[in-house]
């Protein structure tokens, strides 16, 4: 699969993520406490809801519906109601620039 | 006007269901990134110092009331013991429910439990009717969390003042629980994976209120009940009062919280046995922002939000004669004026699903 630039580093801030849409799919990329950048699928898998209006603390993802929450290195389901994982897409980070290898 | 149907298995869930409003997009006020960021931070210090409070307050007045028990002296110890065993256990299993009250998930869950024990509520069934409550508000048939049901049956409203018909309701709901887990009901909200969860909570409330009730019957003495099990009826008027002040009177079937709820001002007491969910409206459209940081958002939102009520008296004043001729017409509704400065209310979207909310029905 393609790497597609999705956003700049300076984008989003630390400790924070925000929304990216790209070929009729929706993605969350987040940029965390450390520094690093990640990707999810970028609903909840809850209720569909959009995770960028959501919380980052620390390495977890709250969704802003029903404060489920989700590890956003793993996508791994962390807080009910979330009870099924998120979908996680590889990122590379290139010259300021983020690329996400979108599935 | 039609009749209100609000069984999730009734025709007014499969409407709700069918014509898209379950899955509608909720009106949002906006607020801007940076300062919803900073809303939305968790912190432990302020629930720390609120349950250090409340907890210390009601080991103090238990044993105030224990010390000067069987004489009259010891009854306000007792109700004061009540309020904060069967209403403030109300707002902490709601806020701890949500996750935001502590920041340490571990302290959330801590209250949570103790919490959802004291309100008489299984603690692994209820979280999910409040997602429900959360997505769903108000929606008939799908919302498993409606206190004034339309038409309003007074009777019902006055009993549970005591808590009476919630104990009613809970004591063989629990029994089944124990017994088999979640009702069919339950089960149209309560995901398969938890309902071990559910019956494994059941059986250790049982268990508790077993050995409370024998603890009572083998020293011949009212006390062990009047610790356990009879504070969330004779101290229930509290979080009743403020509950019903939530969404009474208002509109069903919307996709906009400043149509189906209220903001009311109030004394700090009832504010800290409340925890901060008098400011309701704000509560329900932004569920991530914590108790002890909804003046601020209040603060922010206002001139997008109708008036919010002055005092409990004047929200009660304004709820109830509109309860009352729900009594008559379960179609009435208080629909409350906007500032100028507020975006209209969401009122393109599915008002006109038959059977639901005709916009004639406001006045
Ligand atoms: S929609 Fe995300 S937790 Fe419910």
């Amino acid at each position: 699969m393609p790497w597609t630039l999705a956003c700049a580093t300076d984008d989003i801030d630390e400790e924070d993520l925000i929304r990216w849409d790209h070929g009729g799919q929706t993605f969350a990329i987040y940029h965390s406490p450390d520094g690093e950048f990640f990707a999810t699928a970028g609903l909840c898998t809850h209720e569909n809801v959009h995770l960028c209006d959501g919380l980052v603390m620390g390495h977890l993802i709250e969704c802003p519906k029903h404060n489920g929450q989700f590890d956003y290195r793993t996508g791994e389901a962390k807080r009910a109601p979330a009870c099924a994982n998120l979908k996680t897409y590889p990122v590379k980070v290139e010259g300021g620039r983020i690329f996400v290898e979108v599935a | 006007m039609i009749k209100r149907n609000y069984s999730p298995f009734g025709p007014d869930a499969q409407r709700a269901v069918e014509s898209g409003l379950t899955a509608a997009e909720w009106y949002h006020t906006d607020v801007p990134r940076k300062v919803m960021k900073d809303l939305m931070a968790r912190s432990d210090q302020p629930a720390i110092r609120d349950t250090i409070i409340l907890y210390g307050c009601m080991i103090l007045f238990a044993g105030l009331g224990i010390a000067l028990w069987p004489s009259w002296w010891s009854a306000p110890f007792w109700l004061a013991y009540g309020v904060l065993y069967g209403s403030a256990s109300d707002s902490r299993w709601h806020e701890c429910g949500h996750g935001t009250a502590f920041k340490t998930p571990w302290m959330n869950t801590v209250v949570y439990e103790i919490a959802s024990f004291m309100i008489m509520r299984n603690s692994a069934t209820w979280r999910w009717s409040h997602a429900r409550h959360h997505s769903e508000t108000y929606l008939v048939g799908r919302d498993p969390e409606i206190a004034i049901m339309r038409p309003p049956e007074l009777a019902k409203l006055v009993l549970n003042v005591f808590g009476i018909i919630d104990v009613l309701k809970f004591i063989p709901l629990i029994l089944r629980n124990a017994i088999s887990g979640p009702t069919v009901e339950e089960r149209t909200f309560v995901p398969q994976s938890e309902w071990g969860k559910v019956r494994r909570v059941a059986i250790i409330y049982v268990a508790i209120y077993a050995v409370t009730i024998l603890s009572a019957v083998a020293w011949g003495s009212l006390l062990p009940l009047l610790l356990i099990g009879l504070p969330r009826m004779y101290g229930a008027w509290h979080h009743v009062m403020t509950g019903l002040l939530q969404h009474g009177g208002l509109a069903d079937n919307v996709i906009d919280h400043r149509l189906n709820s209220r903001t009311v001002l109030m004394n700090p007491i009832s504010r800290f046995i409340y925890w901060n969910m008098n400011y309701h409206v704000e509560h329900h459209m932004f569920p991530m922002v914590p108790y002890h940081a909804l003046p601020r958002l209040h603060e922010v939102m206002k001139a997008d939000l109708p008036p919010p009520n002055r005092s409990i008296a004047e929200a009660f004043r304004e709820m109830w004669p509109a309860i009352r001729r729900q009594m008559m017409n379960e179609d009435y509704f208080l629909r409350r004026t906007l500032p100028p400065t507020a975006r209209p209310y969401r009122e393109d979207f599915r008002q006109y699903v038959p059977g639901m909310m005709p916009t004639s029905a406001a006045e």
